[in-house]
């Protein structure tokens, strides 16, 4: 069996495959029109979302659901607030 | 920054919820112990919320309704005016227009009109979003060299984009208030570009 340690990033969940497969996991994501970004020397690749299906959503405008934690780890969902209005803000320290 | 708005208008249906798009929960400690915040208050380390909404800057303000539709699509707002003597954007108006419609006193922008205003993500942003995803993963473990080739690429790909060419200087030990930023900032609006882009009156 063909040694791991080619790592995957897809829709944020990383999965470790042997090389080949990650490269051919990567090129076929690329053959359906997703972003890729692949670093051979650190043996990982990620898989991104297409414009057109972002633009797809943002145009719906059904706004994109997340979950994220707080400082304490907390998992939040926006959709969990619904029946309610929000204000989303992102900011940043920098 | 946002801890007063919230308590004054949580009696009406309504929360504030803000994302910190910073490299670390660590990062943004001190901001968010600073607040004391009643709403959430989350950290978002791999810029999920700025892929998913196509933010390009902070701060970036987005209005949900109860239905959990876009109602008043990316814009640039401030909750106070602490830093209006840099940026020239008052808290006012934006409050004034978020109470007005959480109270139910005045419509928010129609279907067609929210659409209009929406900037919607090209294919070179959607790679730069990739590089930026593959550089926070390396990172995050510990590969930082190999992380800021990355980022550079996709600051390259989407040079509008400050939530990468700027969110990632702490990332590649550049000062994001230094030199290095006010630099990439005169190069960016000499050629035309504004910084923030609020949306139109």
């Amino acid at each position: 069996m063909a040694e791991l340690g080619f790592t995957v990033i897809d829709d944020g969940r990383a999965v470790e495959v042997a090389s080949a497969e990650g490269v051919e996991r990567a090129r076929h994501a690329q053959g359906a029109g997703r972003p890729v970004a692949i670093d051979l020397d650190e043996r990982a690749a990620y898989l991104g979302v297409a414009a057109s299906v972002r633009a797809r959503a943002l145009a719906s405008l059904e706004a994109p659901d997340f979950t994220l934690p707080d400082l304490d780890g907390r998992l939040h969902t926006l959709s969990n607030h619904r029946g309610k209005k929000v204000l989303l803000v992102a900011y940043a320290s920098w | 920054m946002w801890q007063a708005t919230h308590e004054e208008l949580r009696g009406f249906g309504f929360t504030i919820v803000t994302v910190a798009l910073d490299k670390s929960p660590e990062a943004a400690r001190p901001w968010i112990e600073a607040a004391k915040p009643a709403h959430p208050s989350l950290i978002d380390t791999r810029h999920v919320v700025a892929d998913l909404y196509n933010m390009v800057n902070v701060p970036t303000i987005v209005w949900i309704d109860a239905r959990g539709r876009i109602v008043r699509p990316n814009d640039v707002a401030f909750g106070t005016d602490t830093f209006k003597h840099i940026t020239g954007l008052e808290a006012a108006k934006h409050l004034g227009a978020l109470r007005a419609w959480v109270r139910g006193e005045a419509a928010p922008l129609s279907e067609g009109r929210t659409r209009e205003l929406q900037a919607l993500p090209t294919e070179a942003h959607q790679q730069a979003r990739a590089e930026f995803g593959l550089g926070q993963w390396l990172f995050e473990r510990g590969r930082a060299e190999a992380a800021a080739r990355h980022f550079e690429r996709a600051g390259e790909l989407a040079p509008h984009d400050f939530t990468i060419r700027r969110g990632t200087m702490p990332m590649r030990g550049i000062d994001p208030m230094g030199p290095e930023f006010r630099e990439m900032l005169g190069a960016w609006t000499k050629a035309g570009n504004p910084y923030y882009r609020p949306l139109p009156e």
